[in-house]
């Protein structure tokens, strides 16, 4: 946090700690709900109930799986390369833990005499520093793939390797759109200015880019095919058992709700609530958690709609359509702005 | 110029004209439609039934475990040990020893009844061949199909466990389910 950034604003520094402590623990907790949140909806996308077996309705499964995981041997191939290939998942899991911090939950509140941002930290470079933060994401997973000694894995890091290059182009300018609305590139910038309405609306064009270029830079369905386990049995996660495993698939989830809180800040409207309701300072985290819940969701159904995309098919929509789009979005959103 | 494919094809189903702006539109279009479609399967609901709780309903000829029969009247066994059922057997799996009956111990209705009637389930395939080829009706398939156990030699069902009233736990199919 030294020279990292010009710091709007700076809290005493035990407020910082407990500020990143309480990210940390809600979002963890909020993860092992989310993945039987998504295996339940799944299960009911195709006319099963999904788990409900480990405890009420099997809300204790993640505890079950993680017990499982920890326990599990760890097994290195031979192949391998020791020192990166234990160090790989710990980057992935690192910068998308890093890109939280961004994440604005609510607006400065005033407690016990001092101001708290309810945000980690609001930088002036925000979408920068999480655009940073997923270049060097992309060093776990293609190191991860690398590392591992192992063709399926290799192909896989290579795959990812392409498919973020490509994909990150298109959604950082799809969101360069929302940053001359704004004017601001402080994400806290970004929400206050969405006052009389929200980036959706006027930005839909950049909204629909960004929201398919995380679906690509998540990994996710219908662009999974790093993990295509039908083709590369995994991907880059191929050799990764265990601990390894766990903390490449929590890094894909914290990813996941980076890019909805980033999409819930940048489109729609942060914290702030519709047709003019003003909920006290402590609702705005609640209502953030409910938008992004909104995109998981999205995320989920999309994972039940869409088969996988062919990766020709990948590449030329991501070069071919979805870059010029981007292109267009932000040059149509320059002129409107100018004059 | 489109290729010509000669005069033996009747037609030719051609994909719409590949326009980028128009295949986009076309793509957004058919992901709603997909996702309208998956979001109809959740207001459907489950259709899984939860085995070991609700369990799937049989139909009345459904052959599983087997039962030996006594006279309502009476109380004597059906079974006169005639080995007809072992014989018809593919698998093998029955096992009959018969003896005479006596005055003082009469088991059975007949001459001889089975002092030993044994089947191993672990062989058995549930053709149903025994119970065509019983004469007395002595032995039949019931509705039973959960038969597991820790030990084959659990599975060797003998004549009191095979003449014991079974345990209902199998539902029976309603008319016209």
């Amino acid at each position: 946090m030294l020279a990292l950034a010009d710091v709007n604003y700076y809290e005493p520094w035990w407020a910082q700690i407990v500020k990143a402590i309480l990210i940390f623990a809600v979002i963890f907790g909020v993860l092992p709900i989310l993945t039987v949140y998504e295996r339940k909806l799944l299960g009911r996308f195709q006319h099963r109930y999904g788990p409900n077996r480990v405890g009420p309705f099997g809300l204790m499964q993640p505890l079950a799986e993680i017990v499982k995981f920890a326990l599990k041997e760890p097994f290195r191939p031979r192949t391998s390369n020791g020192f990166l290939f234990r160090v790989a998942p710990a980057i992935s899991i690192l910068t998308a833990v890093g890109g939280l911090a961004l994440i604005p939950w609510g607006n400065v509140q005033y407690v016990l005499g001092t101001r708290f941002g309810l945000y980690g930290i609001d930088v002036s470079v925000g979408p920068l520093y999480v655009f940073a933060l997923g270049g060097i994401s992309f060093y776990g997973i293609v190191l991860g793939g690398w590392a591992s000694g192992s063709k399926y894995s290799f192909l896989g890091a290579m795959r990812a390797a392409a498919q973020l290059i490509s994909y990150e182009v298109s959604q950082g300018l799809a969101l360069v759109g929302v940053l001359i609305s704004a004017q601001t590139l402080s994400l806290t910038g970004i929400v206050n200015a969405q006052k009389g309405m929200w980036y959706f609306i006027p930005q839909l064009c950049g909204f629909l880019i960004f929201m398919v270029a995380s679906f690509a830079e998540t990994n996710r369905a219908p662009f999974d095919l790093v993990e295509a386990d039908g083709e590369l049995g995994g991907g880059y996660f191929t050799e990764y058992g265990g601990t390894g495993f766990v903390a490449y698939l929590f890094a894909e989830y914290v990813n996941m709700l980076v890019v909805s809180g980033m999409a819930t800040t940048l489109f729609l409207g942060g914290w702030l609530m519709p047709f003019g309701i003003h909920p006290p300072g402590w609702v705005d985290p609640f209502v953030v958690l409910a938008k992004m819940m909104i995109f998981m969701t999205l995320f989920i159904w999309i994972r039940a709609t869409l088969p996988r995309l062919r990766y020709d098919q990948l590449m030329s929509f991501g070069w071919k359509i979805l870059l010029p789009l981007a292109t267009l979005n932000l040059l149509v959103t320059a002129i409107i702005v100018v004059h | 110029m489109p290729y010509d494919p000669g005069s033996d094809v009747i037609e030719v189903i051609r994909h719409p004209a590949k326009n980028p702006a128009a295949s986009t539109f076309r793509v957004f279009g058919e992901t709603l439609r997909g996702m309208k479609t998956t979001l109809a399967r959740v207001v459907e609901g489950p259709v899984t039934i939860q085995y070991p709780e609700e369990k799937t309903p049989v139909y009345p000829r459904f052959r599983g475990r087997h039962k030996l029969h006594r006279f309502e009247d009476s109380g004597l066994e059906k079974c006169v040990g005639c080995s007809l059922c072992a014989a018809a057997c593919p698998s093998d799996c029955i096992r009959v020893v018969a003896a005479e009956n006596t005055p003082d111990n009469r088991v059975s209705a007949g001459e001889r009844y089975a002092a030993v009637y044994e089947i191993n389930l672990t062989r058995c395939i549930f053709c149903g061949y025994c119970e065509i080829a019983c004469p007395f009706d002595a032995i039949t398939m019931g509705h039973d199909y959960e038969m597991s156990d820790y030990t084959r030699s659990d599975l060797i069902f003998t004549k009191e466990m095979l003449l014991a009233e079974p345990l209902e736990r199998t539902p029976l199919r309603a008319e016209g389910e």
